[in-house]
């Protein structure tokens, strides 16, 4: 297929280099430097989509960011597909495959255009809200249909084969946008020696300057852009982004870019390349240079494909070589409608008129036109458009001064194409983003950037200056007020000349009107996209939809994924003219991030999978995977759950490894409690202070079990400390509470208690901790030491630094399984070596390697708590019956002591922990069921409480359970009942909690 | 009141939709009102319209300093599911889940609450503890609740990755089929509307500049554009504002405000049926009927009237849900904003009377607060038009947290919504 | 994403190094035991939360470990100052 819309010569396109692309299923061809939609204009490609509601054939409109419709699927294979890519901003590669997303059976013959011809009356804005409701039943059946035109294109269901880099950056001047302003501002910036990022979303340097015929000293404009990117490419300090969107700016100068390296080459990235990179930039100060808009017209019909903007055609026809028509009309208000027409005709083909609705303009562009002979016609308007799949004529009448009301008779012109300009929006999107309002301005009629608390710079047509000297001049002011800012001496730059352009005076108009009203006339379309008319926006405010946010919510303006930026600013004149008010009083227009959207993965980077939160290993860790482990995620730690042997089932390895504990030895790796190692003068002070029991008197070698509490009383977190020295002790906490408990000794230490000399430092990753605990636990230990173990010389609940295995060990004579246990901690990369000596040793006596669950089984037996989750937030030490945990003899009153002792804390009938034993004993009671004392009272029931731990208990050959009952303390004996989803009921004696060896004897032996 | 009907629709078309009535009414103020309620979001629409509806009070005035439902109402991820953890917010929200059900009726606008469910994932055995208790319990409170295992999940969501080689592979989930979503807008513009049709009177773009009291009773209010209004009974309803309000009336609340971030993808073809949320990696994801994913981010840790928030909690939740379901990873952002929550300590709203008499506070709900919208305002004009808390309501007064009578939700509220 | 100056580290570092830990300058009764429920339930929960200048506490988590005090606007963002445990700020609201 030939590209009939091609220029022979011209444009920034590589004809030496053709490319073929696919779409809808048919080849075409395109050049090196194209656009995906400049590639489509070329090839005559007219209808890209269907809109949203009413399925109306749409075309290209625009050239950039701003495009509403030209949005494609992309991807040749299923794991490459890319919804919702907006051709005009898609460099066109060899091979890329893409496709409409909407439309059946396709794009260009779409059945439910008849429906939205048909049933568009009745889908006005908000007609949902309005109806569907009757019979209420069938809601579920409505949705469904509704859901069913959801969404543009469609999520690849294969998981991504690339990569996605995140990078940090910092700069003194971060320039957004490489149009004449940033390019001048990166020069001043540069040459003065700040370290300075340019970015820019397109693929190349130059932004306006690259579709321009306008010349700069005299020589095409190109050249000083190829000269200004040389130099900044030479200085060390300067980091040039093309390809590269600014897509967010946050607090105090946080700037986020989206780079997409390897879009333009291929649907999949390279090999050993990222798809795209997030920078994430610090920057002293901030130049915004985007740059503007053109807005166009609102006039029936204006969604028929073959209407575009104006600066868009000069784009297609300067920049790619591509005229997107053979006839054309241009419906402007100002003299840069104009330029559209100049290209047109320069470019060859047929500019059939040019509708001023100035009545008597006078620009040089307007001379320009006259000279080539084009028909322009004077104080009136484009006001409807013939055609469906294309336009093929415009109705033009003249209209009244004040832009209200069509005066005069209609005439019909024959073209393909209509050219729109109703003057420019500043792209002000990222000044917003950190809160600014921004600002009407009524001479350049649009808004520009309000004050902001950021170090930001604006230059250029954010500003509303359209002018190229103007732009020039001011991108070179914010380059050099920035580099004065971070304290750099000013560097001499020079700019070329433009020449300038004599303009006639514009007129603001947004709306034209039609031979009927509004809500009469034809479709006025203000968002493409989300197929919002005038007439819709004038019903929303009839209906009292009257703030401006307001009426973009109920019509949907601005809400699709070109965020309205082409249609924002015509709404709120739609919406001012509808309620006799001001633009700025129908409100402002803010915007969020991102400017154009950025791709989930980019966001997400490298941390997912694998890297999406770091795990944690013991020393141990080899180990218990040869040995078959299964694990258990314990905060960020993988834990050994359990150590299956073959041919076991869960409970029978639970059952083996409890049983291997209480009748000989096992070993559990605790090396993930937290280990925090205190010192100081004032540390066995401090540690009174935090915890609920005593310290005052634990001697050098003891070792202590306490419970901290917050200032409720409600406990957090608990664990037992040692007391290493008078001035030194080492306090354990939960695996998952470590570094919770750190930042609440500091918090304590630094803001109540500075005067207490105390020092903290994490120590967890330091130490392997091997726990043997069984019966056998000491003639093991005996094994691989001298020291003498008697339990007269090494009593429960002493600790010794002694030598096991040839290795230096602070071993502690503590116990969470009830038996005689020896908690072995050594330097942690002994710890594989120790580990393994002990089963050496361990042969003998069956040590067994046991998890997480045996460990919770077997303390469950002895009604030790776990906190997190035998606690909630909501319990305090007398709650779970610990009350000789808690000291009232302490002369200071430490945390959590005044808040246990709140009205609510002390009342009557607190739920309490209790032990559980179920009537029928080998029916375990399901954690987490609750009790009521009333089974057969109907829904709702009244809860008493619940289990926290449950178990099969191999060991006493019956189940175990601990919870929670309303007074349960005072409930011994007494029955409860946990009905369960199944329907079942399980009854249960509340009991003491503590199962085996109530008096602690083994323990102790 | 005008009906809204399909009817409707047609007969209206005939007329070029231009014979439609407004939706609610623009009036100018009156001097005194039986009850006016500062704050014209859903919770405020919704306390005037059952004032109005179920309490025959219809000298009533609706406060907004912007527009109707222009705060959290407008910045939700439109989540409702009532599965909490203790009775009495358990009773609170599944009062509300039952107003939900046939609210678009009610008000005669349908306000597209869709019933698809909602599943809060567990990652961990202790998560799996918290589900099944909490589980149990909804069900003894005759709330809907399922606890399924990854089968049965990704029977629901074929999309998400409910394999174990992640690095924390779902290990069940709990099911509501009840929840789901709601239009958020439509709920504010809802309640407008049939307050509005019962005489209340909706007074926009009307800052409250101070509270009027004397001897420890309001009288009324004072406003920038109205000068003082006087009111029998005010009802303060202004998350995201509720602490500058009760300094005005000078006292303190339990709260902190900060900023909650959302985001939304581009639209896509639907690919998700229901609400999937997980508190242990941070994010929860819905598909609305326009096909945008609608994503729930975390809470920054500051305090911050802003609403925006800070980037890292984006990239979090959007790691979250890229690992939840990695073949969104391709699929792009399309835009991201921040509402401002009234935390409180203990994750519970405050529904309460305060040191000044004839003085209500309805605030403090975290991020809970769009799901509860019909209930919050049902009690809470219960309350206004009594002068006595509704039964419902009184667990949540401020004073608990004096006396210690907390009703510690993190566990069910956690981060996600 | 803010930048906060650590003043014990004397350095600018990124957010995500640090914590913040709530309203700053609220000082632990000296005598709990002499509190009502009503004094203690304010120490414990009741806060300030202002729209505009705030005094709050932030800890350098991932650095330094070291508590201090920031005086910021919560509508605008901006850190007005940082200012060491101890220290008075000189930025107050009117």
């Amino acid at each position: 297929m030939t590209q009939q819309n091609r220029l022979q010569s011209g444009g920034r396109i590589d004809r030496s280099k053709p490319l073929t692309f696919t779409y809808n299923g048919k080849q075409y061809k395109g050049f090196q430097g194209d656009t995906l939609a400049s590639a489509m204009l070329a090839n005559g490609v007219n209808v890209v989509s269907r809109s949203f509601k009413y399925s109306r054939p749409r075309g290209i409109v625009a050239a950039g960011a701003e495009e509403p419709n030209a949005i494609l699927q992309l991807g040749a294979t299923e794991a490459t597909q890319v919804p919702n890519v907006r051709a005009t901003q898609q460099e066109l590669f060899n091979g890329l495959v893409s496709q409409s997303t909407n439309g059946w059976p396709n794009v260009d013959t779409d059945v439910m255009s008849v429906l939205g011809k048909v049933g568009g009356k009745m889908m006005p804005p908000g007609f949902y809200y309005k109806t569907f409701m009757f019979p209420e039943s069938l809601w579920n059946t409505y949705e469904s249909l509704i859901r069913k035109a959801a969404g543009m294109g469609r999520s690849p269901l294969e998981n991504d084969p690339d990569s996605y880099d995140h990078i940090n950056q910092h700069c003194d001047v971060m320039i957004v946008g490489a149009g004449p302003a940033g390019l001048a501002a990166a020069l001043a910036a540069a040459r003065s020696g700040a370290r300075v990022i340019l970015a820019d979303e397109q693929s190349e340097f130059g932004g306006s300057l690259l579709s321009t015929t306008e010349k700069l000293d005299g020589k095409p404009a190109s050249e000083w852009v190829s000269a200004v990117t040389e130099e900044l490419r030479s200085y060390e300090d300067v980091m040039l982004l093309p390809r590269s969107t600014v897509n967010g700016y946050h607090d105090h100068n946080f700037v986020t870019i989206h780079e997409r390296c390897t879009d333009h080459l291929s649907d999949i990235a390279p090999v050993n390349q990222a798809r795209q990179r997030l920078h994430k930039v610090r920057a002293k100060w901030v130049v915004l240079a985007t740059g503007a808009h053109e807005r166009p017209l609102v006039y029936s019909n204006n969604d028929v494909p073959g209407c575009m903007v104006s600066g868009a055609v000069s784009t297609y026809i300067n920049r790619y070589g591509v005229v997107p028509g053979n006839e054309l009309v241009v419906t402007t208000t100002n003299d840069y409608g104009y330029q559209s027409a100049l290209d047109w005709h320069d470019a060859g083909r047929k500019v059939v008129a040019v509708v001023d609705t100035r009545a008597n303009p006078a620009g040089e562009r307007v001379d320009a036109a006259r000279q080539r002979g084009i028909n322009v016609i004077t104080g009136s308007a484009v006001i409807d458009v013939q055609g469906s799949k294309r336009v093929s004529g415009v109705s033009v009448a003249p209209i009244s001064a004040d832009g209200n009301k069509v005066s005069g008779s209609v005439t019909k012109l024959n073209t393909d194409t209509v050219a729109t300009s109703g003057g420019w929006s500043p792209v002000i999107h990222l000044s917003s983003h950190t809160g600014s309002r921004p600002i009407w301005n009524d001479e350049i009629v649009g808004f520009v950037p309000g004050p902001t608390v950021q170090k930001q710079l604006t230059a250029g047509g954010i500003n509303g200056s359209y002018n190229t000297n103007s732009v020039l001049s001011e991108g070179l002011e914010a380059g050099l007020k920035a580099v004065a800012e971070v304290g750099l001496n000013a560097a001499e730059v020079v700019l070329p000349k433009a020449e300038d352009v004599k303009e006639g005076a514009s007129m603001t108009l947004f709306h034209i009107p039609h031979l009927k009203p509004t809500s009469q006339a034809p479709k006025q379309f203000v968002d493409y996209q989300t197929d919002v008319t005038a007439a819709g926006i004038e019903l929303a405010c009839r209906e009292g939809f009257e703030s401006i946010e307001h009426v973009k919510r109920y019509t949907a303006m601005g809400f699709g994924t070109d965020q309205g930026k082409l249609g924002n600013i015509n709404g709120m004149a739609v919406a001012a003219k509808a309620l006799n008010k001001t633009i700025p009083e129908t409100g402002t227009t803010i915007f969020r991030p991102n400017y154009t959207p950025i791709t989930f993965g980019a966001i997400a980077g490298r941390n997912c999978g694998e890297l999406f939160d770091p795990k944690r290993y013991s020393a141990m860790q080899m180990w218990h995977v040869e040995r078959g482990a299964k694990f258990e995620d314990v905060g960020q730690w993988k834990r050994p759950w359990y150590f299956p042997q073959a041919g076991e089932n869960m409970q029978q390895s639970l059952d083996r490894e409890c049983l291997a504990v209480r009748d000989s030895v096992g070993i559990l790796d605790a090396s993930t409690l937290g280990k925090i190692d205190i010192q100081g003068r004032d540390a066995r002070e401090f540690l009174g202070r935090i915890y609920s029991n005593a310290w005052a008197k634990l001697a050098v070698g003891k070792c202590r079990y306490g419970l901290m509490c917050g200032e409720d009383g409600m406990v957090f977190d608990d664990g037992v400390s040692a007391c290493l020295g008078d001035n030194h002790f080492l306090m354990t906490t939960t695996t998952g509470g470590a570094a919770r408990v750190l930042e609440w000794l500091e918090l304590y230490h630094q803001t109540e208690w500075p005067e207490l000399e105390v020092y903290f430092n994490t120590v967890t990753d330091h130490w392997s901790t091997l726990t043997i605990s069984g019966p056998n636990s000491r003639k093991l230990l005996a094994e691989l030491t001298d020291y003498d173990l008697s339990n007269d010389n090494f009593s429960f609940m002493d600790w010794k630094q002694i030598k096991v295995a040839g290795v230096p060990a602070r071993v502690f004579r503590i116990s969470f399984t009830g038996e005689l246990t020896f908690e072995i901690n050594v330097q942690a990369n002994y710890g594989t070596h120790v580990w393994e000596k002990l089963f050496e040793a361990g042969a003998k006596y069956n040590l067994t390697p046991y998890g997480t669950e045996t460990m919770h089984i077997l303390r469950a037996e002895k009604g030790f708590i776990i906190a997190g989750q035998d606690t909630d937030g909501s319990v305090h030490p007398f709650d779970l019956g610990m009350g000789w945990c808690v000291s009232n003899k302490k002369p200071f009153s430490y945390v959590g002591k005044r808040g246990m002792n709140r009205q609510d804390c002390v009342r009557d009938n607190r739920k309490q922990m209790v032990g559980l034993k179920t009537k029928d004993p080998k029916v375990v009671i399901p954690e987490g069921a609750q009790a009521v004392l009333d089974p057969n009272e109907p829904i709702p029931m009244k809860m008493v409480g619940h289990v926290t731990s449950s178990y099969w208990s191999a060991n006493l050959g019956h189940s175990i359970a601990m919870g929670f009952v309303k007074g349960g303390l005072d409930k011994m004996g007494e029955t409860v009942y946990y009905p369960l989803v199944d329907g079942t009921v399980i009854e249960a004696e509340i009991c003491s909690p503590i199962f085996l060896d109530p008096k602690g004897e083994r323990q102790n032996v | 009141m005008q009906r809204y009907s399909g009817f409707g629709l047609l007969k209206h078309s005939l007329t070029h939709h231009e014979n439609w009535q407004r939706t609610w009414r623009n009036p100018t103020p009156k001097k005194e009102y039986d009850v006016v309620i500062i704050g014209g979001g859903g919770h405020g629409l919704a306390t005037a319209y059952y004032l109005a509806k179920e309490h025959g009070i219809t000298n009533v005035a609706v406060i907004e300093k912007g527009y109707l439902g222009g705060g959290n109402t407008a910045r939700n991820t439109t989540i409702v599911r009532s599965n909490y953890l203790w009775d009495e917010s358990a009773h609170l929200y599944e009062h509300a889940m039952k107003l939900w059900e046939g609210l678009s009726q009610d008000l005669n606008y349908n306000v597209m609450f869709s019933q698809r469910g909602v599943l809060n994932l567990g990652h961990t055995l202790q998560d799996m503890r918290d589900i099944e208790r909490r589980v149990n319990a909804n069900r003894l409170n005759g709330i809907d609740g399922e606890v399924l295992d990854p089968q049965q999940i990704k029977e629901i969501v074929p999309h998400m990755d409910c394999s174990d080689n992640t690095r924390y592979p779902i290990l069940g989930a709990s099911w509501q089929p009840r929840g789901g979503v709601a239009r958020h807008d439509a709920v504010a513009w809802g309640f407008a509307r049939g307050a509005d049709s019962f005489g209340v009177d909706l007074i926009q773009e009307t800052e409250v500049t101070d509270l009027i009291i004397e001897d420890g009773t309001i009288t009324g209010v004072k406003t920038n554009r109205y000068g003082d209004i006087k009111a029998g009974r005010v009802g303060c309803v202004v998350a995201g504002n509720s602490s500058v309000l009760a300094k005005k009336a000078g006292f303190e609340l339990p709260l902190e405000s900060h900023p909650l971030q959302a985001l939304v993808s581009e639209p896509i073809k639907p690919i998700l049926d229901t609400v999937v949320m997980s508190n242990h990696v941070h994010g929860y994801v819905s598909q609305s009927d326009k096909g945008d994913l609608v994503i729930g981010a975390g809470i920054d840790g500051y305090t911050g009237y802003g609403q925006r928030g800070s980037y890292p909690t984006i990239e979090h939740t959007v790691q979250a849900i890229v690992e939840l379901f990695p073949v969104f990873s391709r699929v792009r952002m399309n835009r991201q904003w921040g509402g401002i929550v009234d935390t409180c300590p203990d994750a519970c709203p405050i529904i309460s009377k305060t040191p000044v008499k004839n003085l209500f506070f309805n605030c403090g709900w975290g991020t809970g607060g769009f799901k509860a919208t019909p209930g919050a305002g049902n009690v809470f004009a219960a309350s206004l038009a009594t002068g006595e808390m509704h039964p419902l309501a009184e667990p949540f007064s401020m004073f608990r947290f004096h006396d210690g009578a907390l009703i510690d939700e993190h566990g069910a509220a956690g981060v996600a919504h | 994403m803010f930048h906060i100056y650590c003043p014990h580290c004397a350095e600018y570092r990124e957010e995500e190094e640090f914590h913040a830990a709530g309203q700053a300058h609220i000082a632990r009764p000296l005598d709990p035991e002499a509190c009502s429920d009503k004094e203690w339930g304010e120490y414990m929960f009741f806060r300030k939360n202002p729209r505009g200048i705030h005094h709050e506490l932030w800890v350098h988590a991932a650095g330094c470990r070291k508590f201090f005090n920031i005086t910021r606007d919560t509508q605008s963002y901006e850190i007005k100052e940082v200012y060491k445990i101890g220290e008075k700020p000189s930025v107050v609201a009117e």
